[in-house]
């Protein structure tokens, strides 16, 4: 019994000290972002005095010069409404792949399975040059991107979990009069809601942190988050703002530490069952 | 009554809209990156069929993509073997009641929500602090800097992921079967390689092919924290194959690497997905 709590002792100490080192890095980059550009490459770690405190000059001045605020616009903008786009179109998808045995629904089905193994590298070049090719090389057209190249994922989740649910339910609606596209939206997808959160929380984390679909596509003219900090560190013009930059990246995290602090159990709920069929 | 039938005719209502979107962002992208590896080319439209050049090109022409390869083979083998055991034995303290579980579990969880790119900047200013402060140099001195540094910064993003998972794994391990092991007098160091291993194998399955397609897909972080340098030295094959499609501009080359890194990256998903089936059957 002894040794039990002596046990319990050293692993809570354990891990608070390792859970502290775990926050360091948000500390450092909040501390960094109030203090004077020659502060912070002089010595990263100090935390500001007198002289080096900035207040929220940073915030104010560096944010014009890094384009944060439409960048959060169009991250926004793209995230949710991809997101539920995915969510709608491939439940529609797999409920079709699920419940209609043809040869071209499991031909189908087993192209979406495929082009989960594909790395992004393989069709980066010839997926921006079609979105050239077809007009699809902007604001919009992202959201039709996404839900194609999401599309693999999300069906494959679906699917499964649609097998699992017995026809009877379908057949007996159908049998009372119920038109095709009702029996989805008021009968199967009331069912599917905890599938459809897991994959809302997926596509929302992947699109929100993707970099290089709207870097290749929009990148020149419109900026996510991503791309609008990714190229702020790299176009250096002259001398880099760097207390800018670092406002930008503590700004980048606050939305997402938000959105964690909010929906915490169904994003790790989500991400486990994301996890464990795929 | 089939419901089959009854569905069937709606097929432009309920598949289309996502297969058109699959046909411009995937299949059709992935058949044309097929056809123009084997072409020379700069704008898809001037493509002229050059058979296998390009895929010796792209072995030969420089050393850059074998050393890209064998970068990204050492670090996904160092990075899953960490993320996986630290995540482990973090999972296996959290499971045992100790208090304030569950902000430990948010708080080591959170960074796997921030992406590659962020990621990247935060560690390179620390890292970048760090060394100039002790050692009057950046992470672009020496490659051994930015592998451990992208090691560092994998660890930090993923550990918190696989923790969730060995979580679940280690808390559907029924009660008796510990309480057993317990009766018969194992040690904790007996229990935890006879029982508590082989009863989450499931999650540790998934976890490594996790980790493992993650780390060889990486890229984010990559051109984030280093770039490649100095000199190309901690550049993975996606790095790569990006540099050599927008950097140096040779396409053709770009397109072959692309396919062979699709089929390592695939090939090693099949070997691992057919290892844990025949051990499941034999389980």
């Amino acid at each position: 019994m002894k040794r039990e709590v002596v046990f319990k002792t050293i692993g809570f100490i354990g891990l608070f000290v390792l859970a502290l080192l775990w926050l360091v890095p948000f500390v450092l980059i909040l501390v960094n972002s109030f203090k004077g550009n020659l502060f912070i490459s002089q010595n990263f770690f100090a935390f500001p005095t007198s002289k080096s405190f900035m207040g929220g000059a940073n915030y104010t001045t560096g944010l014009g010069k890094t384009g944060f605020v439409s960048a959060l616009r169009l991250s926004l903008f793209i995230t949710v409404v991809s997101t539920l786009v995915i969510v709608l179109v491939t439940s529609m998808t797999a409920w079709y792949i699920a419940r209609v045995k043809a040869w071209y629904t499991s031909a189908l089905y087993y192209l979406f399975v495929f082009s989960m193994i594909v790395p992004f590298q393989m069709v980066m070049f010839t997926m921006s040059k079609v979105a050239n090719m077809t007009h699809l090389d902007n604001r919009l057209g992202m959201i039709v991107l996404y839900t194609g190249f999401g599309a693999g994922l999300s069906v494959f989740i679906f699917v499964g979990f649609i097998r699992s649910i017995p026809i009877e339910i379908e057949e007996a609606a159908m049998i009372d009069g119920a038109a095709t596209w009702r029996v989805f939206f008021f009968v199967i997808f009331p069912i599917l809601r905890p599938t459809a959160v897991t994959i809302a929380i997926l596509n929302a984390m992947w699109i929100w942190n993707d970099f290089l679909l709207p870097y290749l596509v929009i990148g020149s003219q419109w900026k996510t988050i991503p791309v609008a900090v990714q190229s702020y560190m790299v176009g250096a013009y002259g001398q880099k703002d760097m207390g800018g930059f670092m406002a930008m990246l503590v700004l980048a995290i606050v939305p997402i530490v938000i959105f964690f602090l909010v929906g915490q159990k169904s994003i790790i709920k989500g991400v486990t069952a994301g996890a464990v069929k795929g | 009554m089939r419901v089959s039938t009854y569905i069937k005719k709606w097929f432009p209502l309920f598949a289309l809209p996502t297969t058109l979107a699959f046909v411009l962002a995937f299949v059709v992208p992935f058949g044309l990156g097929l056809y123009l590896s084997f072409t020379k080319f700069q704008t898809v439209n001037d493509a002229t069929w050059v058979g296998l050049r390009n895929y010796t090109n792209a072995f030969t022409r420089d050393t850059d993509f074998v050393r890209a390869l064998w970068f990204t083979v050492r670090f996904a083998v160092v990075s899953v073997i960490t993320v996986n055991v630290i995540a482990f034995a973090l999972a296996s303290l959290l499971t045992r009641a100790i208090k304030g579980t569950n902000i430990f579990r948010a708080v080591f969880f959170l960074p796997n929500l921030i992406g590659g790119i962020v990621l990247g900047y935060v560690w390179l200013n620390i890292i970048n602090g760090l060394l100039i402060r002790f050692f009057q140099k950046d992470i672009t001195f020496s490659s051994a800097y930015g592998f451990w540094g992208l090691v560092i910064v994998v660890n930090w993003q993923m550990i918190g992921y696989m923790m969730i998972i060995y979580i679940a794994g280690i808390q559907n391990i029924p009660g008796d079967v510990l309480e057993a092991a317990d009766i018969d007098g194992a040690s904790p160091w007996n229990k935890l390689f006879n029982v508590t291993i082989p009863m989450v194998a499931g999650s540790i399955t998934i976890c490594v092919f996790l980790t493992m397609a993650n780390c060889l897909k990486l890229f984010d972080q990559n051109l984030a924290l280093t770039n490649g340098a100095p000199k190309n030295t901690t550049e993975g094959m996606a790095l790569n194959i990006f540099r050599t499609f927008y950097n140096q501009q040779e396409q053709g080359i770009g397109q072959a690497k692309a396919v062979v890194f699709f089929v390592f990256v695939a090939a090693i998903a099949f070997i691992q997905l057919r290892a844990t089936r025949s051990r499941e059957v034999e389980g």
